[in-house]
């Protein structure tokens, strides 16, 4: 049996992108389904402790936009919006992605390869600036310390 | 959190030639010669990589001129992966959401094809 990295990584191949990888454990139909349909998403995608997304809304073809919310137990919500520049089920699906106000728009390609029982999960960010994807990396960051996670030892015995 | 400091890091590790040279420093000390064979590149074009990677403080060179072997500075390549490791939990949390999602569909569809 083949022994999957099923690691997620993170790296910042160039001053404006952040890669993300991971593998799925579903076929890729599904692996890109889940990521492209709202009955599947607002399942998974409810962002940090304490939100959920009652929002989603997808037009999903190349031009047409998206729409997803999610909303805090104390009625905070919060947007992402963009449109879809290439839709190619279940290959690779192309997208903006904008938080609205001040915030950069990044280009987002995510690709969906089939790999032994699943399926490897990538998505390119690229961002207009370097201050701009760094300051994506601040917010995502601060989510992530709420969360109290703690990977990192295992993160470091990887090789670089 | 020295934000600078960071930025020189980060900026430095963007590159992969440059990834590649402390991915070779991992495994011990190396000369400039050493470390420009892999690569197809002249003297002086690693060189510039060594000079971008001591400046950001992930290298550092012995003091003899000729004979100048680089070091992996590994405390300044953790600063940079903690403050990353914040990021990388906020959609490691979401992976594992999907993770269970998907097994619960797929138990939804045995308990389907059972009855």
């Amino acid at each position: 049996m083949q022994n999957h990295e099923k690691k997620m990584r993170v790296a910042l191949d160039s001053d404006t992108t952040v890669v993300v990888t991971r593998f799925i454990p579903a076929p890729q139909d599904l692996a890109f389904d889940v990521w492209s349909q709202c009955r599947h998403l607002q399942k998974w995608m409810l962002g940090p402790p304490g939100w959920t997304m009652p929002h989603c809304e997808m037009d999903l073809r190349p031009g047409g936009a998206y729409r997803w919310g999610w909303r805090k137990e104390d009625g905070e919500e919060m947007f992402i919006t963009g449109v879809f520049n290439e839709v190619d089920r279940p290959h690779r699906m192309v997208s903006t992605e904008c938080w609205g106000g001040d915030w950069a728009e990044s280009l987002n390609t995510m690709t969906f390869t089939p790999e032994g029982e699943g399926t490897m999960f990538k998505l390119v960010m690229e961002f207009p600036s370097k201050a701009a994807r760094d300051a994506a990396l601040e917010t995502g960051m601060n989510d992530g310390m709420q969360m109290g996670f703690d990977s990192l030892d295992t993160y470091l015995s990887q090789p670089l | 959190m020295q934000a600078d400091r960071l930025s020189a890091t980060f900026s430095a590790l963007a590159d992969p030639t440059r990834r590649a040279i402390l991915a070779r420093l991992a495994s011990g000390e190396a000369t400039v010669k050493d470390l420009a064979k892999p690569f197809e590149m002249s003297l002086p074009a690693v060189s510039k990589h060594l000079k971008v990677l001591e400046t950001a403080g992930l290298i550092t060179r012995g003091k003899q001129a000729q004979w100048r072997p680089c070091k992996l500075e590994a405390k300044r390549l953790k600063e940079a992966d903690d403050w990353l490791e914040g990021y990388r939990a906020h959609w490691e949390q979401s992976f594992e959401r999907l993770d269970a999602y998907l097994h619960e569909l797929r138990a939804a569809k045995k308990d389907d094809a059972g009855l």
